[in-house]
């Protein structure tokens, strides 16, 4: 097991470095230019160039590559082109609203979508099974940005029951932090709902098919126990699977719901920094959510070992 | 059970009085303002943006201001004099003038904040060629002593907009003027908190006590900053969706900038009420490629404005005309520098005008590049317009979208299209930006040192440096004039329409100041 975590970590270093690599020749080449948006619109050229030089973007592309890698290498992720802020410091300040944001969408969606999913899977073909699949179908073709606008104009706007908009840390209330959270987690839940929901009946019905299935039947097990017990439980592996798949899909979702939702969090980070051309900033950023890809993808291979005693590694 | 009941009693009074008191300490009002974009950048010498401006406004004062009738007021200078010769000008600060930090304000940090925005300013380096010296007479006097005349040293020292010659303390004004400095303290009537501050969520500024304002009401930005909350913040919120939703729901209290579409979402609510802050507003400009062809050539500059107006550009973006104003006037309608004349070409196409200069020049019919910002709202269908009124003009055009930030890196390209670079963009600007030919950069023909476009004409030169030499208004005024009738004779660039943009505010909100800058002082909130 261990060296297979081992062996794993090790391969993400390429990923990495791949990423790297990418992501600073992709900024580099789109059109767009740091200097000329900090110097504003009044600037005139020798202002910009001033600025471009004073930033060091004047440095031929590899000289630039090897200042910020070798740095990178020594722990130095750089200082943000604006807010003139390490990119650490920055992203230590932004991470906890995304995780919390990230956290509560798991929560809330596996809550749902589990019991929804092995619901329709036992009345497959019923009324309910129709209601979770044509809610599914609504899920994933529903844009997240337009759940959360309608979310907030009927909850926020009409009823005034929760807040349009904002976020507060977890340490100045569960309250003001649960009252904020709400719209976000079930705008950000709502495809993950559909998702998990979906692939669980789907799971859960072929398993139903199994003869070990029509043997626990036989022996005259309650139906519940026979659904939950052994159904579930051996249609978890592709569950997990898209489970996994879904948080990384998160990172994705949390940028838009963050944004409608004016969190402070990573994904907004991210958006002010791709319009800004903060370079420090998106190269670090992306790196992040690539070692969170990675990592997502571990935990789960190594979730299959405990859900499924066959895997080994 | 009397016992009990009694106790209960106590407790819940106790417990109530409790509650009230810690509310009266804790009660205090808190402004909550959405600008029209992020604030990331808090030196407002180091770059022009207008948020930068916004937020020097908070913390620091100035020497001058201008009122709302445009007119250069004393704010932090008590008294000034200039020699005969008009050479000597000598500033004495108000008593009592204190910084954050409870340091007082000194002449030898005036002098040094005056050093460092005449390093970036373009008003403020203009101002500087003819400064020989400066002088500290005392710790409250200082001298400023010029080469020669110069009859635009109390606009620069008042210049309302970007880049503002904001007052700091000596040891931040040396900062390197090509650096940004860390250290964020003023004499303002705001003062930043750096530790409750997070870039990209919000910025908090808390009324400074030992701030004395002018006597005099307030007034445009002069006057007295009398401040009538305990806190403002700046939250940080780019989607303007969001901003109204936030503003209807009550969670912040002004959106500086909210766009035209959404107005009438906003009037609707009677909680709500629009506050035209910025009567001067805004202004479109259309800007050519004067080193690239065909723009190079003064003809087709001109066959250009003759074939668009500003009626056109105007319905198409802003829309309501409430809010638009058609004005010939480069330097602003109903501004001292003001006028329309010879700006008939701007008002009204002439199609037919336009193909005999394009015919008379030569114009070879290859397409000219236009740039169009698909993500600054206001700005996105100012380009389509020009596509339209130009091929109708005789023009073949190839219009390309882009976001705004790729459009300011490629307007800084002197290459031809082919290679990279362009042949005409729209931008706007501030109207307290373009109210006279040294602060509207639009106007500089300097070549290389002249705004995006690079226009290079001697004559131009000469008359903007005649106007900042000329101290009687009048002569000031026909100076002001030749230099618009120069630019349209040049074809130097367009003026095509001014516009206004209300700011939104919660109806117990009051006293939102007119001026051309949004600033918070004299606001009132009531309810806290």
């Amino acid at each position: 097991m261990f060296a297979f975590i081992a062996r794993r970590l090790v391969a993400t270093i390429p990923v990495l470095l791949f990423v790297a690599v990418f992501v600073f020749m992709l900024l580099r080449l789109t059109p767009g230019d740091p200097a000329a948006v900090i110097a504003g619109d009044n600037a005139t050229s020798d202002q910009v160039d001033a600025i471009r030089a004073k930033l060091g973007l004047d440095e031929p592309l590899l000289t630039q590559f090897y200042i910020w890698f070798s740095r990178m290498l020594s722990g130095d992720f750089g200082e943000s082109f604006f807010f003139k802020k390490t990119v650490a410091e920055l992203i230590t300040q932004r991470i906890e609203p995304t995780l919390m944001l990230s956290l509560c969408t798991i929560v809330l969606s596996v809550s749902i979508a589990i019991p929804l999913g092995v619901w329709a899977a036992a009345r497959q073909g019923g009324w309910v099974d129709r209601i979770v699949m044509g809610f599914s179908v609504m899920g994933f073709s529903v844009p997240t940005f337009v759940i959360g606008y309608l979310l907030i104009y009927i909850f926020a706007i009409q009823f005034s029951w929760l807040p349009v908009q904002g976020y507060r840390r977890l340490s100045e209330g569960l309250d003001e932090f649960a009252l904020r959270m709400i719209l976000p987690s079930f705008t950000l839940a709502t495809i993950f709902v559909a998702l998990v929901s979906r692939i669980t009946r789907a799971s859960v019905i072929e398993t139903l098919g199994e003869d070990y299935i029509r043997t626990a039947r036989a022996k005259g097990l309650p139906a519940r126990t026979v659904l939950l017990r052994h159904a579930l439980r051996n249609a978890a592996v592709p569950i997990v699977t898209v489970i996994g798949i879904g948080i990384a899909a998160l990172i994705g979702g949390a940028i838009i719901t963050e944004s409608v939702y004016n969190i402070p969090g990573i994904g907004r980070l991210t958006v002010d920094a791709v319009l800004a051309r903060d370079f420090p900033v998106i190269q670090i950023v992306i790196l992040v959510f690539s070692v969170a890809y990675v990592l997502i993808n571990l935990v789960i291979d190594l979730a299959y070992s405990v859900l499924d005693p066959r895997i080994r590694y | 059970m009397t016992f009990v009941s009694t106790a209960l009693r106590r407790a819940v009074a106790a417990g109530a009085l409790a509650a009230l008191m810690s509310g009266t300490a804790l009660a205090q009002t808190t402004l909550r303002v959405v600008q029209h974009g992020n604030l990331t950048v808090l030196d407002p010498i180091w770059t022009t943006a207008y948020v930068t401006r916004n937020h020097g406004y908070l913390i620091y004062d100035t020497l001058f201001a201008t009122d709302a009738k445009l007119e250069v007021k004393p704010q932090m200078v008590d008294t000034w004099k200039v020699s005969d010769d008009k050479l000597v000008w000598t500033f004495t600060l108000r008593d009592g003038l204190e910084w954050h930090d409870g340091k007082p304000v000194t002449a030898e940090d005036c002098i040094a904040s005056l050093q460092r925005w005449g390093k970036r300013d373009a008003m403020g380096i203009k101002l500087m060629d003819f400064v020989k010296e400066f002088k500290a007479v005392d710790a409250k006097t200082f001298q400023m002593i010029l080469k020669e005349p110069y009859g635009l040293v109390l606009d620069s020292l008042g210049k309302p907009s970007s880049n503002t010659p904001f007052m700091m303390p000596k040891r931040i004004a040396e900062t390197d003027a090509f650096q940004q400095f860390k250290e964020y303290v003023g004499s303002g009537p705001f003062i930043y908190q750096a530790n409750e501050s997070k870039p990209g969520e919000k910025h908090v500024y808390l009324k400074n006590p030992k701030y004395k304002p002018r006597a005099e009401p307030p007034s445009g930005l002069a006057g007295g900053k009398v401040v009538k909350v305990d806190r403002v913040e700046l939250v940080e919120m780019p989607d303007t969706q969001v901003q109204v939703n936030a503003l209807l729901a009550g969670e912040i209290d002004i959106i500086e900038a909210p766009p035209h579409d959404l107005l009438p979402v906003l009037t609707a609510d009677k909680n709500v009420a629009l506050e035209d802050w910025n009567p001067l507003g805004h202004v479109f400009i259309i800007r050519f490629n004067h080193v690239v062809k065909p723009f190079d050539n003064p003809k087709i500059r001109l066959a250009a404005l003759y074939a668009i107006n500003q009626e056109d550009y105007l319905k198409a973006t802003i829309g309501n005309p409430k809010y638009y104003k058609v004005c010939g006037a480069a330097f602003i309608c109903g501004t001292p520098f003001g006028t329309e004349k010879g700006s008939e070409i701007l008002v009204k196409s002439n199609f037919e005008k336009s193909k005999a200069l394009l015919k008379e020049a030569g114009y070879d019919g290859t397409p000219i590049v236009l740039m169009q910002s698909t993500t600054l709202p206001v700005l996105t269908n100012t380009a389509p317009v020009t596509k339209s009124l130009l091929e109708r003009g005789g023009f073949k055009v190839d219009m390309q979208s882009m976001d705004w930030q790729t459009l300011v890196t490629r307007r800084t390209k002197k290459d031809p299209p082919s290679a990279g670079g362009w042949n005409v963009f729209h931008t706007y600007s501030v109207s307290a930006d373009a109210v006279n030919p040294i602060s509207n950069a639009y106007f500089v023909a300097a070549g290389d040192k002249s705004w995006f476009g690079w226009p290079t004409d001697p004559e131009m030169e000469k008359l903007r440096d005649m106007f900042s030499r000329e101290t009687e208004p009048a002569k000031q005024k026909a100076l002001a004039e030749k230099v618009q009738l120069r630019a349209l004779e040049t074809g130097q660039f367009g003026w095509i329409g001014q516009w206004y943009g209300p700011g939104a505010r919660r109806a117990n909100v009051t006293g939102w100041l007119q001026a051309p800058i949004p600033v918070f002082w004299n606001i009132e909130k009531k309810g806290g």
